[in-house]
């Protein structure tokens, strides 16, 4: 089984985000980056995918020199080999899809895993146009039955099951009142949600062995997309601050103002 | 002058980073509490690879270098001594032993497991009469047809009752004195060697301690470590490698008081306004920075001269005797900025201030590390 996994770099939640003034984009200097966590799940569900059933996992990402460090990640954690997609420079969903679409049909995977949407735009449409474009089956916010406690999960079984005569996967998938299992024949696109599955941590002899694994390069031009924005970020702006909070000296003023003033009593 | 990080060491940083906030921090408080040895969690680190750093590919570690051990042991300690005083210990001294100077049989039987974590790696040079005075040691080694019998004991061995695999030092010459002490490599379980675990320590309650008691303990002539009677010569290469283990620790616990500092002073507030507004404070805060930084380009730059195949001994007491008391320095300070509530378990600054304090005596006094930087600046004159 080949499966292709992606590997946004995006900031780490840990930094501290600052809009520009002229609220232009955010300001980069001094912020620490990390691989996309929804992507990150996907790479252990490939892992675990590909343990279980045989094959590799491939791993790709678009962006400048810089995203080679996710790869590396991604490369730590397991997988067998990188792509990077140099590119500088804005990129809409679209985009980074049409890019994504190509690498597929070069790769050939059986199974392309993704984040269902990165921490950082939070745009969650990636993963629904490549499956579009390739003409696929989709299988979105996949996640599973059993916790992130269970004995399942310390064994490192996969959640996405691959059916018996290996031509489909069956994913449980997150909806609004619980949750719906579907089964997708193969190839197909998946994207993972939070609980799918607790990414393993990079070990020291897999740092090691990542550094001898090969990145291949491609540029959108050798892969013949055009990758002109279609969307234009007008103006990023901070959420306005919160107001401070008030102490209330008893009960009463309490009551007094959730009914009065909240009005949720 | 190279100052940053290689990208492997950076990405062992981030994963031990991430490894250490969901694992270590919340329950460093509990175990130090309770002198509970975290088991589960020594496991968990030699499944990623930290309990073998030194190790080569072949043998089943990391085969990354002392600088990697310094950024792994800086990372555990921010938020827990103990813990990265196990990991010190088993990768520098233990291990180490047993990586340097032993048999190609040794390395082979004893490295792949060690280097996992399924077993975990003491070492014993220290007694209760002597330290780093080695011409006090009183653990003996006589020649019993082709193999050794043992007599004596070992004071203060880290691993000493959760550990399985022992390099002992004992004299084998008497009156060759440092000439004539060599090392042995014991395994738990054999006949009249015991151990005794010791509670009570003022700081670093969370790692085990023990002492080692050896009643005729027999060995083969094949558990002995490196050439006979080379046992004390190799032991200084293996201290030296370890100080700048121990430095790495003290930047940790530096920086985790540091940390606790700015995030406690920002919050809390005296007279209107936040602690950290007042300039007393933010002083001592400038200057704990300013120490740590420099404590850490002294270890890094032991480590990396280790790495690089250079003479490093004098280099490494510097960074252990500056990083150390940079350590108990910044840990004073950051009881003392948390005020009434940095003198209780509530907050991890108490902890780390008796952890700081075990940085200035194990693997060498500050005392001792002086006489070596001192003695360096006298040679050939």
């Amino acid at each position: 089984m080949k499966i292709l996994v992606t590997a946004k770099r995006v900031e780490d939640p840990e930094s501290k985000i600052k809009v520009k003034p002229d609220g232009s984009g955010i300001v980069q200097e001094g912020l620490k980056y990390k691989i996309n966590p929804f992507d990150e799940i996907g790479v252990e569900e490939g892992l675990r995918l590909a343990a279980k059933h045989g094959g590799e996992v491939v791993v790709v990402s678009i962006g400048t020199k810089d995203v080679q460090e996710q790869l590396r990640h991604a490369l730590a954690m397991g997988a067998t080999r990188a792509v990077w997609v140099n590119h500088a420079g804005a990129l809409d969903q679209l985009g980074i899809a049409a890019l994504l679409q190509k690498v597929v049909e070069k790769e050939k995977p059986d199974l392309v895993v993704l984040g269902k949407q990165s921490i950082d735009d939070d745009q969650n449409q990636v993963g629904q146009y490549l499956a579009e474009f390739l003409g696929w089956g989709q299988a979105t916010f996949a996640s599973k039955v059993e916790s992130l406690e269970s004995e399942a999960e310390k064994n490192k079984v996969p959640a996405v099951a691959l059916t018996a005569d290996g031509k489909a996967v069956r994913v449980v998938r997150e909806v609004d009142n619980g949750l719906a299992t579907l089964e997708v024949q193969l190839p197909a696109v998946v994207t993972t949600d939070l609980r799918l599955n607790q990414p393993r941590y990079a070990s020291l002899p897999g740092i090691m062995k990542a550094k001898s694994k090969p990145i291949e390069e491609l540029t959108p031009e050798k892969l013949g997309v055009d990758v002109t924005p279609r969307i234009q970020v007008l103006k990023m702006s901070a959420p306005p601050a919160r107001k401070a909070g008030i102490k209330v000296p008893d009960v009463a003023t309490l009551v007094e103002k959730l009914h009065n003033e909240a009005k949720v009593v | 002058m190279e100052f940053d990080l290689p990208e492997s060491h950076r990405a062992l940083q981030s994963s031990l980073r991430d490894f250490c906030e969901r694992r270590v921090k919340p329950y460093a408080r509990e175990w130090d509490k309770d002198e509970k040895f975290p088991m589960e969690v020594v496991r968990e680190l030699g499944q990623l690879g930290v309990m073998g750093i030194l190790v080569s590919e072949d043998l089943g570690g990391a085969g990354m270098d002392a600088l990697a051990v310094a950024v792994a042991v800086e990372e555990i300690a921010r938020f827990d001594g103990s813990l990265a005083l196990t990991v010190a210990s088993h990768n520098g001294l233990g291990t180490s032993h047993v990586r340097v100077f032993g048999s190609d049989a040794q390395r082979a039987r004893y490295l792949p497991k060690l280097a996992s974590g399924e077993w975990l790696g003491a070492w014993g040079l220290t007694e209760p009469g002597s330290g780093s005075d080695a011409a006090g040691m009183r653990t003996t080694a006589v020649r019993k047809g082709n193999g050794w019998v043992l007599n004596g004991s070992k004071m203060f061995i880290t691993q000493g009752t959760v550990g399985d695999v022992f390099v002992v030092l004992a004299v084998t010459a008497p009156e060759k004195r440092q000439k004539g002490i060599t090392a042995f490599v014991l395994e738990k379980g054999l006949p009249g060697f015991s151990q005794r675990a010791i509670h009570g320590k003022l700081g670093m309650r969370s790692s085990d301690t023990a002492e080692l008691i050896l009643e005729n303990v027999e060995v083969p002539d094949s558990a002995r470590v490196g050439e006979l009677n080379h046992g004390f010569i190799d032991t200084l290469k293996i201290l030296d490698r370890g100080r700048i283990t121990i430095g790495a620790l003290a930047v940790g616990l530096a920086r985790g008081a540091l940390e606790e500092s700015v995030r406690y002073s920002r919050e809390r507030t005296a007279f209107g306004q936040a602690i950290g507004e007042f300039q007393g404070l933010r002083w001592m805060m400038a200057d704990m920075k300013t120490e740590l930084e420099a404590a850490r380009l002294l270890v890094h730059r032991a480590a990396r001269l280790a790495d690089a195949g250079q003479p490093y001994s004098k280099e490494a007491s510097m960074a252990k005797l500056f990083a150390s008391e940079v350590a108990t320095r910044a840990c004073g300070k950051a009881v003392q900025i948390h005020g009434g509530y940095g003198y209780t378990r509530e907050f991890p600054v108490e902890r780390y201030l008796r952890d700081a304090k075990l940085c200035e005596i194990g693997e060498g006094t500050s005392e001792i590390q002086r006489s070596i930087i001192a003695k360096e600046l006298f040679k050939g004159a």
